[in-house]
């Protein structure tokens, strides 16, 4: 990356690694770890949506909790606005929290069913001390406004509200400090697709508004497509592939993310019918052992020899995009 | 309620199902008078997002749904000759998993984690076809084989913990094919397994429908897969079919504004992401008072004062499509029906 487009980036990943141990025995001796998020190099620029997208257990949540320090990295260095915070200590990195906030999946489970949506949007605000009183009441309205919900529902508890709305709680509450970058996980998983849309357009208003970065952590292609500027795709702890969103969507480079796209059923049976899907064989391999060489050469249609010997480096194949493969040129 | 052209028998046929609950806070009017048919080898989606009564008519059919609170008010379910509303306990356990395969969402809670695979695959081969252990064996591995699982064999004596979530829906659907059912009801069989795992499911649904030719019902909130395996498709809003035709049809001239606008809402992964998406204002309608308008009316754009004061029914409005609404899209104007 060069000098002069550092500025535009807010946050860096430089070779990320979480490594989660497993004990086993009496003496609960360390037999192994599962190498949830293995060498990630990427990085964020102010104002942009990162789409990250994979399956289920390829490391995208560890991903977005780690580059919010909500676990301790193993390895590698978090920049924020050029700062490494992998190693603050905890008093220094709660000056650093309010810049940035997540938001999460499952609405039902982040809030709190014993708070009021007043003192579930306000938390953060008494936490950090940043307002109280009448200030604090009128920042509250004010950031439930912002998300299309009635100011008047301030005592209302989470439960008398649909799914759709949980959310929108869940987002104010992440504004409620002005936050410069949110983590989005998954934050529409849990919603019918009428609501989905609702949501994401709140997001891409509230981005406008603000000015906000987002990591938007999703399994869902087709609405990344729509939210994020460029996209990261993993696969068992690693990212296979990183490009603009029209790049990656048009012509992918890494086989994972082809085989990944054709699977994504499309809304229409004339291009259903036609279309060529590549299969991938058999299933994801337990990250706690992950296979030798490249991680995806045990499902990978197109591997060679070299493959299942020699992990891929992350290269730069220019015009802004980068991917994880030996063959990935031809 | 004939449709169109088909002339053989149907597999089944539902008329005028109706199935509420009984619970605290009133009736819940879930399913409200649904009529169906499959005939044979067809694969019927059904779409609607959740709360919508999917789930509840295909339970209905078999009466799986615990009674009470769940009471079916009314309807036919005309299987084989026998209206198996009516059917005693003994006879319905001939057909569950014998004539009609059920394949449920979670492939971890549809199997029991204390017996092995091959128990349970060749549990109904006893049961239903009284198969001795060697015949049975030999059909649950030929089962297993059928649905894409290696080494089949050896694989009997797993438990359902020794099996991906991919490799445990195709069990479950081996289960579900066990007896040759001449009906296969599918309840979001996918929705729990990533992409590329569903697109294997897919796959073998494919291969399995053109091999053994049975009518699938295949229950779904998600369009794409709908457009990928289904030939007819019955859309689903506040327990009633509120659109029912072919699958072409619907994608290409859908007529009933629920249907339109579930379309609109969708990103789309072969559209590019510069437009707003469109979303549908206002919420899920509460299924506790009994429907006397049309349950999408509040949130529809083309409503008008008939739609707030009478429930449309469905209506064949061409060829083998029929739409429950008092407004045709195409020429912008009043349904003219007195």
């Amino acid at each position: 990356m060069a000098e002069a487009e550092n500025k535009n980036i807010l946050v860096e990943v430089e070779d990320l690694r979480m490594h989660f141990p497993i004990y086993k025995g009496i003496l609960r001796r360390q037999v192994g770890a599962v190498k949830a998020v293995d060498g990630l190099t990427f990085d964020i620029r102010r104002g942009e949506t990162l789409g990250l997208v994979g399956e289920s257990g390829c490391g995208k949540s560890t991903t977005g909790r780690a580059i919010l320090r909500l676990y301790n990295p193993t390895a590698g260095k978090i920049k924020f606005e050029g700062s490494n915070i992998a190693d603050l200590n905890r008093s220094d990195l709660r000056k650093m929290r309010p810049r940035m906030q997540m938001i999460f999946q499952d609405p039902q489970a982040s809030l709190n069913p014993r708070m009021t949506v007043g003192s579930i949007v306000s938390e953060p605000l008494d936490e950090h001390g940043v307002v109280s009183g009448k200030q604090k009441k009128a920042r509250v309205s004010e950031l439930l406004d912002a998300v299309g919900l009635d100011p008047s529902f301030i005592n209302r508890y989470p439960h008398e509200f649909s799914g759709g709305q949980r959310q929108r709680i869940g987002i104010a509450r992440a504004l409620a400090l002005d936050p410069e970058f949110i983590v989005c996980d998954e934050p529409i998983a849990a919603l019918d697709v009428s609501i989905q849309a609702q949501v994401v357009n709140l997001l891409e208003d509230l981005q406008g508004k603000l000015g906000l970065t987002y990591l938007f952590i999703s399994h869902d292609l087709s609405m990344v497509r729509h939210i994020a500027d460029r996209v990261a795709v993993m696969y068992l702890g690693k990212v296979m592939e990183l490009a603009s969103v029209d790049q990656l969507f048009k012509n992918p480079k890494h086989p994972y993310t082809k085989a990944l796209l054709s699977a994504v059923p499309v809304p229409d049976p004339k291009i259903e019918a036609k279309r060529e899907r590549i299969i991938l064989k058999g299933d994801v391999p337990n990250p706690a052992n992950p296979p030798s060489g490249c991680v995806f050469s045990t499902r990978c249609p197109v591997a060679e020899k070299k493959c299942f010997d020699l992990s891929p480096q992350w290269r730069d194949l220019g015009g802004d995009r980068y991917v994880a493969c030996h063959l990935a040129d031809r | 309620m004939n449709l169109g052209t088909q002339t053989s028998d149907p597999v089944i046929e539902v008329t005028d199902l109706k199935t509420v609950f009984h619970t605290q806070d009133g009736t819940v009017y879930a399913v409200n008078g649904l009529s169906f048919q499959l005939q044979p080898g067809e694969l019927l989606g059904v779409v609607g997002e959740s709360g919508c009564g999917k789930s509840v008519t295909m339970m209905s059919l078999l009466k799986l749904l615990p009674m009470p609170p769940a009471e079916i008010v009314s309807g036919k379910v005309l299987f084989q000759g026998n209206d198996l509303l009516h059917t005693d306990e003994e006879a319905l356990r001939k057909v569950r998993g014998g004539q009609i395969g059920f394949i449920f969402q979670d492939p971890m809670t549809s199997l029991n984690p204390v017996f092995t695979i091959g128990f349970q695959i060749m549990e109904p081969l006893r049961e239903h076809l009284g198969l001795d252990n060697n015949a049975a064996r030999a059909r649950a591995i030929e089962l297993l084989e059928l649905v894409g699982i290696p080494s089949a064999g050896d694989r009997l004596r797993d438990f359902p913990h020794q099996f991906s979530g991919g490799m445990r829906q195709r069990v479950v659907i081996a289960i579900a094919l066990a007896c040759d059912p001449k009906l296969l009801i599918a309840d979001e069989p996918t929705t729990a397994l990533d992409v590329t795992v569903q697109a294997q499911i897919l796959e073998i649904v494919r291969e399995l429908r053109q091999k053994l030719g049975m009518a699938i019902i295949w229950i779904t909130h998600d369009l794409g897969v709908v457009a990928g395996i289904a030939d007819r498709v019955a859309v689903m809003y506040g327990g009633f079919i509120v659109e029912y035709a072919q699958v072409s049809t619907l994608f290409e001239a859908p007529k009933h504004p629920y249907t339109i606008a579930l379309l609109e809402t969708l990103p789309g992964i072969n559209k590019d992401g510069e437009h707003r998406l469109m979303s549908i204002s206002g919420q899920a309608p509460n299924l506790v008072n009994k429907p006397q308008s049309c349950p999408f009316a509040p949130r529809c754009k083309y409503a008008f004062d008939r739609c707030l004061g009478e429930n449309p029914m469905l209506e064949l409005r061409s060829n083998d499509h029929k739409v429950a609404c008092w407004w045709d899209v195409e020429k912008n104007e009043a349904i003219d029906n007195g």
